[in-house]
């Protein structure tokens, strides 16, 4: 059975933007909303991609800036320049 | 005594104005470029009508022959509304800041060949007025356009030209060691200069243009597409070979702020040409004829800049990647 992976983002003007790019992304991705928060599970694998969160945000996104509204996550980071991904490497 | 900590989740009642709801399709988080555009135009409730224009509302959708079913549809790709709007101007001009206070302490303009100053006193400096004019246009734009979506923009347009001929007046005051002379010679070649008339005559008309989307149309797609690359693309690079990038550092505000806001004037115009075949029909004529004058206007000043041959090669490959915009746009070259 794969893993879930999980990725929680503040709700602010960007993290919503960056939910939409999610969930858009992630066919199998689910956002849960709490106070202030939005949780987004996935099994398996989560990608964040530059393009798609640029497309809604109508400005240039640099990956780092994720940081700025990350509060938690689960799973082994993978960065590059254009995409964020999660997911659990085997042993 | 055990401490229980509880959570409660305490909801919103609404997630966003009720007006904006009604846009984005019911009560969910909106973002702040929806909040501060959606549905804000005033449209009911005017008293009067206004004494010289009797036969329009205060704010009127007739004053273009651009019919559109929406006004809203208009969408600012770079999603610019006032904060995002300053927040991102702020930081461009800090940085354009720091390279005129360089320029000034290391005289990088001031030892330039007598030559090459005074090419730039003629060319570059007299677009000042030109900015002041696209200022106008787009300050009309915004007074007598119809709907939030495409007057705020408008604004922020006009407030651009204000500081790009700011910037460019402060070129002009580098040049002649901050005594102001080479903006009165700039001003002098503006008004009888025979290379600067063609532009000047075009740029009054605009003045007089009635039309509101006409006049989006003229400035900012025909008259900056060609006059930017012109002037701020062949015209620099050619300085830069006797300049050694000297005046390239001072104009990338320039530059960036015209890629920036062609997308903006692409994603307007490519909205109201797909809206129907008729607005399209319309912004088609328009196009036509404002290149065609306005491509023979720039022809003096081309060889000014460039020289004849060079000059009049520029300006046709300048008019070839303008059509090829305009065409992805939709309309008919």
């Amino acid at each position: 059975m794969t893993q879930p992976v999980f990725i929680a983002l503040q709700t602010t003007d960007t993290g919503r933007s960056i939910v939409d790019a999610i969930v858009a992304d992630n066919p199998l991705a689910q956002a849960v909303e709490y106070p202030a928060m939005v949780k987004i599970d996935s099994p398996g694998r989560l990608v964040v991609k530059r393009g798609s969160v640029e497309e809604r945000l109508g400005r240039r996104w640099d990956v780092q800036e994720i940081h700025l509204d990350l509060i938690s996550l689960a799973g082994n980071i993978d960065e590059t320049d254009e995409e964020f991904s999660l997911q659990w490497r085997k042993a | 005594m055990q401490v229980d900590i509880k959570t409660s989740d305490i909801r919103p009642i609404r997630q966003t104005f009720s007006q904006v709801a009604r846009r984005i399709g019911g009560d969910k988080p909106a973002s702040r470029y929806q909040e501060a555009t959606l549905n804000l135009q005033a449209e009911t409730n005017f008293h009067y009508r206004p004494l010289w224009q009797p036969e329009f509302e205060l704010y009127d959708k007739g004053r273009t022959a651009i019919v559109m079913a929406d006004w809203y549809a208009f969408k600012d790709p770079r999603h610019y509304y006032y904060g995002a709007y300053t927040t991102a101007r702020a930081r461009q001009q800090e940085g354009a800041d720091k390279q005129f206070e360089f320029a000034e302490k290391r005289n990088v303009l001031g030892s330039l060949e007598a030559a090459t100053a005074e090419s730039l006193r003629q060319v570059l400096v007299p677009l000042r007025h030109y900015e002041w004019g696209a200022n106008m246009n787009n300050t009309y734009c915004a007074a007598y356009g119809w709907g939030t979506a495409l007057t705020q923009a408008c604004t922020f347009a006009a407030m651009d030209r204000l500081g790009i001929a700011q910037y460019i007046s402060r070129i002009g005051l580098l040049l002649d060691g901050n005594v102001g002379s080479g903006l009165e010679a700039a001003k002098r070649e503006w008004l009888e200069d025979p290379a600067w008339q063609g532009v000047r005559r075009v740029m009054e008309n605009l003045f007089v243009t009635k039309d509101v989307f006409e006049v989006l149309l003229a400035q900012n797609l025909v008259f900056d597409g060609l006059v930017y690359p012109l002037v701020h693309r062949h015209y620099e690079q050619s300085i830069d070979l006797r300049a050694g990038q000297a005046l390239a550092m001072l104009t990338t505000f320039i530059s960036d702020w015209y890629d920036e806001t062609s997308r903006w004037v692409d994603a307007t115009v490519k909205t109201a040409a797909d809206e129907s075949a008729a607005n399209k029909e319309l912004l088609s004529q328009w196009y036509g004829a404002h290149r065609d004058e306005m491509v023979r206007a720039l022809e003096p000043l081309a060889t000014l800049a460039l020289g004849t041959d060079t000059g009049a090669s520029a300006l046709h490959q300048v008019r070839g990647e303008l059509d090829a915009r305009a065409a992805k746009l939709g309309i008919k070259v």
